[in-house]
């Protein structure tokens, strides 16, 4: 178990990197769930249909091919994947400036698949609404825009916010997967390090890793947890 | 009357079969009078594989040249050959040796856990290895080089990695990837690890990163299926021992593999096993590497 003790710094560094991808994976994932909920829920039916598409897509595809295609599609497309390069936001997650583009790739496909869980847990709590709660915005006058943003959002948030933190934990896990698409250091691809290259015992390094794993999911859980016992109590 | 003609067709592969392992049996009589000819040290592990008359032998299933399993449903290479004059040598016949994927990660643990008897799966020889297990050999010197597009002149050798701006594939846990991390100046952003090489060819074509960096006769082996597009940046800049794999406190079936080994140098063996194998793609085999008995 010494390897934990000697190589805390590598495991420190992948906690780190992963940490970065699954903050950044998971402000993406929101946003394009979230506009992938109103496509859904929509009284335009070709918008409808999109969002569909999009869950039906997404939701239906394993993430690693999901992966394949960011990793080696967008580039056989001619992309890099240049446009995530956001000022200011390189200066803190150094890795989406770089040239190398595999951590933009990797974040894209991260998004794309996760978006579509978190539309649909949106869009569960926007169904537990009462119908009449719609209705009654309706026929006050107000649009549709407006009749989300001040009735059914507000009230749909406390319903989705337990299934929305199931994704974001999952999602967590899933980013295991980028370091097995050209990212380099995160905490899965700390541990290939650590056996293959550096020749430790498999298991004391899963159980690093692990414990990194869980430092991140544990406290989500956790405050999950609480919110939940709050709106039992709001109820 | 379905049934009937399913219980039939299984009696009648039992039979098949039955009769075939009988077949199996007589012929094992045959060769096994050649591996009965051979004596080994009671209690040693070539007297109980030659008793046993099996052995597992642990190779890579992805490696051309070295290991590669193809439609064959048997792996080929440089690293099988050697393992067959082995196994030869100890006088198990050839059909006896059940393969077993081994890639990079795992090679260290199966020889530890005794999922295998050895390991030949193109295994660079080195000190943290040999912390937890021992290596026979070598019995190959490759050595690490750099592979770029046919028309790239800017990289000349790993130096050319130094100022930051060139990017570079390997894989992941490799030695090479190891080496690479010396000469680049920021692993960040200029070094992209996969967990295969064809996955570094894809990028080099793709124009993601400007190089892909590992043991000269692999690179060879993308060269020789595509000499248009690309090809070696100067000379080996490493040397990459290839050792067998065998159990850290196993000290006489080391020697024995050794002994093997300097055998199959003088008679030709060795040299006809490179040149049915990896020798195909125009990497120099050189003279045999002596042999290391630490």
């Amino acid at each position: 178990m010494s390897v934990l003790i000697d190589k805390f710094d590598v495991f420190a560094g992948g906690f780190w990197l992963t940490l970065q991808i699954c903050v950044l994976a998971a402000i993406g994932a929101l946003i394009l769930g979230a506009i992938v909920a109103v496509l859904r829920i929509s009284p335009v039916p070709p918008l409808r249909a999109v969002g569909t598409a999009y869950v039906n897509i997404f939701r239906n595809m394993p993430l690693t091919v999901v992966m394949f295609f960011a990793a080696f599609g967008l580039p056989a497309l001619g992309s890099n994947a240049d446009f995530l390069r956001i000022p200011g936001m390189d200066a803190v997650f150094t890795r989406l400036g770089t040239d190398l583009p595999y951590f933009r790739f990797a974040l894209i496909a991260l998004v794309l698949y996760t978006a579509a869980f978190v539309c649909e847990a949106l869009r569960s709590g926007v169904n537990a609404v009462p119908a009449g709660q719609a209705e009654a915005a309706r026929s006050l006058g107000l649009t549709f825009g407006q009749n989300l943003r001040y009735v059914v959002l507000p009230q749909s948030w406390k319903a989705s916010i337990v299934p929305l933190g199931s994704v974001i934990i999952a999602m967590i896990k899933n980013s295991a997967l980028v370091g097995f698409f050209g990212v380099v250091g995160d905490l899965s691809q700390t541990a290939d390090q650590l056996t293959s290259a550096e020749g430790y015992a498999f298991i004391p390094v899963a159980i690093g890793i692990s414990i990194g794993y869980l430092i991140m999911t544990v406290p989500l859980g956790a405050l999950l947890d609480r919110i939940e016992k709050r709106q039992a109590v709001a109820r | 009357m379905r049934m009937k003609r399913v219980a039939a067709l299984a009696a009648a592969a039992t039979l098949a079969l039955g009769l075939a392992a009988c077949g199996d049996n007589g012929s094992d009589e045959g060769t096994g009078s050649g591996g009965e000819s051979k004596s080994f040290a009671a209690g040693s592990t070539m007297e109980r594989l030659n008793k046993a008359q099996a052995i597992k032998i642990g190779t890579k299933f992805d490696q051309p040249g070295f290991g590669l399993k193809g439609l064959s449903g048997k792996p080929e290479g440089f690293d099988v050959e050697v393992a067959k004059i082995i196994v030869k040598e100890l006088g198990i016949p050839e059909d006896k040796i059940e393969w077993v994927e081994t890639p990079s990660k795992v090679r260290e643990d199966v020889i530890v856990n005794g999922t295998v008897d050895l390991v030949a799966a193109t295994y660079t020889i080195n000190d943290t290895r040999k912390e937890r297990i021992a290596f026979a050999g070598p019995y190959y010197e490759a050595g690490q080089n750099i592979l770029v597009k046919k028309d790239d002149t800017t990289i000349t050798g790993p130096d050319s990695f130094k100022d930051g701006t060139k990017k570079v594939c390997s894989v992941t846990g490799s030695t090479p990837a190891e080496e690479i991390k010396k000469h680049v100046k920021d692993v960040a952003t200029q070094l992209v690890l996969f967990d295969t090489y064809d996955k570094c060819r894809d990028a080099l074509k793709g124009g993601q990163v400007d190089a892909v960096t590992t043991d000269n006769v692999i690179l060879l082996g993308y060269i020789a299926k595509d000499e248009a597009s690309f090809k070696l940046a100067g000379e080996n800049f490493t040397k990459e021992p290839y050792g067998i794999g065998v159990k850290k406190e196993d000290t006489d079936f080391r020697n024995f593999v050794n002994d093997t080994l300097e055998k199959a140098y003088s008679d030709g063996s060795w040299k006809k096993a490179w040149d049915d194998t990896a020798g195909k793609f125009g990497a120099e085999l050189g003279n045999p590497p002596a042999v290391n008995r630490y």
